[in-house]
């Protein structure tokens, strides 16, 4: 007998990318031409890198800066405040999506808050929330508020898509609550929920580090970018560029990979 | 206990699908008739999934059902299937009753998901056939996309392991039906 391979939406799992597959040196060949775009850019505009630092003064940035405690203190700071506005938003997405979708009115009440959340431009809530917060508390605030609407889209969305006929066949067959969630709820949500958290999760550094800057809390990557940026630091500005898009990579991907895993364990899904 | 469907009555809009529909079911029996004429409504409004514009329905109780589509969970295999509705069925229980129907230990290592056509179906009639707690069966075209030895197969097992329960097997395959050797009643 013949084994098929038809997996279903749900099984395939939204923190699985399995895009076409582009060969590695096609990838670095890409990314070689734009850092010798970005070197002839910074030659031409000249002035030392004032406007444009080359990469390997911003290599030479990082170098600097890597072995001094306080660059690791920054990163220690800041990493820990907005990862834990990260997961508050996550588990508050969860929480309100599921609400949200079992009783309408809920949802009703809490789209248009959503919305004026997105909407909202990282400046204005980062100066409401500096009266309503300490600036060392500033990026979990603004970090939960950019992430939450994200999630908790994600997670209705992923409701809708559970397989309906699936459940029909729970209620017949008298499955117990905890095995519906188990098996056919989370499968359903979680594909649509990975995706949502794997987005989210660049998206609060971008507003964490943002917040930040205006807030200027002591000991964060932020007040570090300000203080680069007002003594003409090109280079330094670069160098924290470089290293808020790496630990925002970074930590997607440990995001992709821990809720792969918790997927692949509570789901009960045979790997073969 | 006894099935019994009284001056059941369905219209879809304009369309009437079963119109003072009157059956008692108290062994298992057969369910014959042209495609469209009602009977996986009937199913439906059985097991609580439909309702009925007029009649009643008595004795249906803790049913399990065999449905147009598999409706297994596509994560796990078949035997955690079986397992997970089984009610106090045993993972052995399940894998021999699977195997009995030409389950391999392969195919009993994969994802449904990953099972053929004919694979899903046989293992949702064993889920509906091995459910413990279940005191009717409602077994909706089971035999689909077997191939005839298969069927047989399937026939034996589910002569078997239906026993006495009220049942109501439909089907539009008269092969099958003559196989089961339970009475027939046709729409």
């Amino acid at each position: 007998m013949q084994a098929k391979s038809d997996l279903p939406p749900s099984c395939r799992g939204g923190c699985e990318h399995r895009p076409l597959q582009t060969p590695l040196w096609q990838k670095a060949a890409a990314i070689l031409v734009w850092i010798l775009i970005w070197q002839f850019a910074a030659m031409g505009l000249g002035h030392g890198g004032l406007f444009l630092a080359t990469p390997l003064q911003t290599l030479g940035a990082l170098a600097q800066l890597a072995p001094t405690a306080a660059f690791w203190q920054r990163i220690v700071f800041s990493a820990l405040r907005i990862v834990a506005g990260f997961l508050l938003a996550a588990a508050g997405g969860l929480l309100l999506g599921a609400v949200g979708a079992r009783w309408h009115w809920v949802r009703v009440f809490i789209d248009p808050a959503m919305q004026l959340i997105r909407a909202m431009p990282v400046a204005s809530f980062v100066i409401l929330a500096l009266l309503w917060v300490r600036s060392a508390n500033l990026s979990v605030i603004v970090s939960f508020t950019h992430v939450l609407p994200v999630v908790y889209a994600g997670v209705l969305g992923g409701i809708a898509d559970t397989d309906p006929k699936l459940l029909e066949m729970a209620k017949v067959y008298r499955l117990p609550l905890s095995a519906r969630l188990r098996y056919i709820w989370l499968p359903g949500v979680f594909p649509s929920f990975c995706e949502s958290c794997i987005a989210a999760m660049g998206m609060c550094w971008k507003s964490g580090v943002s917040a930040e800057v205006i807030g200027l809390p002591d000991h964060s990557v932020g007040d570090a970018l300000y203080r680069a940026k007002i003594t003409l630091s090109t280079p330094d500005v670069f160098a924290w560029t470089l290293v808020i898009v790496l630990l925002s990579a970074v930590l997607s991907a440990v995001a992709a990979w821990s809720l792969r895993t918790v997927k692949a364990r509570l789901c009960g899904e045979v790997r073969t | 206990m006894s099935i019994v469907i009284e001056n059941l009555c369905k219209k879809f809009g304009a369309t009437p699908v079963l119109q003072n529909f009157s059956w008692t079911v108290d062994r298992p029996m057969v369910l014959m008739g042209r495609s469209g004429c009602g009977k996986t409504t009937l199913l439906r409004i059985l097991l609580g999934l439909e309702t009925a514009d007029s009649g009643t329905v008595t004795g249906v109780k803790t049913p399990a059902a065999v449905f147009q589509e598999d409706r297994l969970c596509p994560q796990l295999t078949a035997t955690v299937n079986l397992t997970l509705t089984g009610h106090g069925l045993t993972p052995q229980e399940a894998e021999r009753e699977l195997r009995g129907l030409g389950f391999t230990d392969a195919e009993l290592a994969l994802p449904t998901a990953r099972l053929s056509g004919g694979q899903k179906r046989r293992a949702a009639l064993l889920r509906a056939l091995l459910c413990k707690d279940a005191a009717t069966l409602l077994l909706d075209e089971p035999f689909t996309g077997m191939d005839a030895e298969l069927v047989a197969d399937a026939v034996a097992a589910t002569k078997r392991l239906a026993g006495a329960r009220p049942t109501i097997l439909v089907t539009h395959d008269r092969t099958a039906a003559d196989l089961l050797g339970w009475p027939v009643k046709e729409v």
